[in-house]
């Protein structure tokens, strides 16, 4: 047997391990990513082989809590992509504000930047005051830094120049203030933000949401995990409620694309029918059948 | 034409755009491989490169998109700002991770995964280019018994590339102007 087909082995019982030691599932993680990662993590750790890597996984908590750090730490900015925040501020809210209160699910907030950034639009719109934003990741080291909401000073152009371009009403800087080399996030801002741990992987619906923001995630699962998390976000959103997924993501491969509409098709921000509505008859009060698109 | 190979990854960067507007037209409709590129892009460029590659190839060129199944006789290019991998099942995945060799999309990231995937059934091709991504993917790619093509670095617009790649595989298959490895792959 060639070297290569015994590593694939040993990432199987690596993955295998760590599911059943910890309960966290990466077997249905995209491979190619997760071996990446898993290699990265090795040489961050000085642990070679993976056989060793393993040994030391089950027997030292805290060795993989390390590990898990360096499986999910992904780059982000404060509105990321900004057009999708327009696309929201413009198109989304007006929707979200004919509802007396609103939630909304991040789910794979990482380090929170972009929860911030919902936030603000949210506030800018009027309507934070009477919304619930649930923000959740399974890495708690993330969600640590997400809900201290403290970021290195240096990242503050790129966020102000994003911002504005997503059509800000006013300057970034309402809402963080500088100390030292850092911009920490106002507390008016993150008042309405509830952190979580939960896992997409394993964990359940825990409400009815208007809005689910899951961006960036769903790349890095198999089509397996990917189905099974979207029917986790239909199962949790409102009828009439809108998906907002990543630039490079998108419902087209899904069983469940025929339950939605393609809102903002660019943006990949769709809109789920009501239960009634099956094949796509939608009901004339609802406007956006003017101008909502079908999937593409 | 080559056969016994099902894929065609070609890393390019700075002097990438014409390379490629060069070596790919040449390149015929129903080419037995699927052909992969990544080429370092500034990060809101990458829609202009594949309408330009589609309006000038034979083949039919795409960005990749996640998940989607790797056809032969189709060009993919790897969309701006997303890392681009290759799984075992021939099917492509998108990653954020961290820039690799200052660059997201990195092409040893592409090549590395591809060369799991497709072991020697791969080829892979090292364009001009200003800094060293690509060097070890294809040393990986000759590990797993792909065959290996180093654009000349003298006639590269940026030999940096592509030099750092022969040093790192210590010697490709071969060493080419880009008209030949035209003539090569065809």
């Amino acid at each position: 047997m060639e070297a290569h087909s015994i590593e694939a082995i040993e990432i199987d019982l690596l993955l295998e391990a760590i599911f059943r030691r910890y309960g966290y599932d990466f077997r249905h993680y995209a491979r190619a990513s997760i071996e990446r990662r898993i290699k990265v993590g090795m040489d961050r750790l000085d642990c070679h082989p993976l056989s060793e890597l393993t040994r030391r996984i089950l027997h030292e908590p805290s060795f993989f809590q390390e590990l898990l750090n360096s499986f999910s730490i992904t780059v982000t900015e404060m509105f990321r992509d900004p057009e999708v925040y327009a696309c929201l501020r413009n198109q989304v809210v007006p929707y979200l504000a004919t509802y007396p209160f609103i939630k909304v699910w991040h789910a794979g907030c990482a380090t929170g930047e972009e929860v911030y950034s919902l936030a603000i639009v949210l506030a800018e719109e009027g309507i934070l005051e009477r919304t619930t934003i649930y923000a959740t990741d399974f890495n708690e080291t993330a969600l640590m830094t997400a809900k201290d909401g403290i970021y290195p000073l240096d990242r503050v152009q790129t966020f102000s120049a994003n911002y504005q371009e997503s059509g800000g009403r006013t300057t970034l800087a309402d809402y963080y203030h500088a100390e030292y080399d850092s911009m920490i996030i106002t507390q008016s801002v993150k008042k309405n933000i509830t952190f979580a741990r939960h896992n997409l992987a394993s964990d359940q619906v825990f409400g009815e949401m208007h809005l689910i923001i899951c961006r960036n995630v769903l790349i890095y699962f198999d089509r397996t995990l990917q189905e099974k998390v979207l029917t986790l976000f239909d199962d949790s959103l409102i009828d009439n409620g809108f998906l907002c997924l990543g630039s490079k993501e998108s419902l087209r491969f899904s069983a469940l694309a025929d339950r939605y509409l393609g809102f903002a098709p660019p943006h990949k921000v769709y809109r789920k029918r009501r239960d009634d509505q099956g094949g796509g008859n939608r009901s004339p009060h609802d406007s956006s059948a003017s101008t909502g698109s079908y999937l593409c | 034409m080559l056969s016994g190979y099902d894929a065609i990854v070609i890393g390019a960067s700075a002097g990438g755009f014409s390379a490629l507007g060069e070596l790919l037209p040449q390149l015929p409709a129903g080419l037995p491989q699927a052909v992969v590129v990544v080429q370092h892009l500034h990060p809101r460029g990458g829609e202009y490169l594949v309408e330009y590659l589609n309006s000038h190839c034979a083949m039919p060129v795409k960005e990749a998109e996640d998940k989607e199944p790797i056809l032969p006789g189709v060009i993919y290019v790897a969309p701006a700002q997303y890392h681009l991998l290759i799984e075992q099942d021939r099917i492509f995945s998108l990653s954020v991770d961290d820039k690799v060799n200052y660059s997201r999309p990195s092409i040893d990231i592409l090549f590395s995964s591809a060369a799991a995937a497709y072991g020697p059934c791969l080829i892979g091709i090292i364009l001009t280019g200003a800094n060293a991504d690509g060097a070890c993917g294809l040393a990986l790619i000759k590990e797993r018994g792909g065959l290996t093509i180093v654009q000349e670095p003298k006639t590269a617009e940026t030999p940096l590339m592509p030099q750092a790649a022969i040093n790192q595989t210590g010697g490709p298959n071969h060493i080419l102007p880009l008209a030949e490895i035209a003539g090569l792959l065809r």
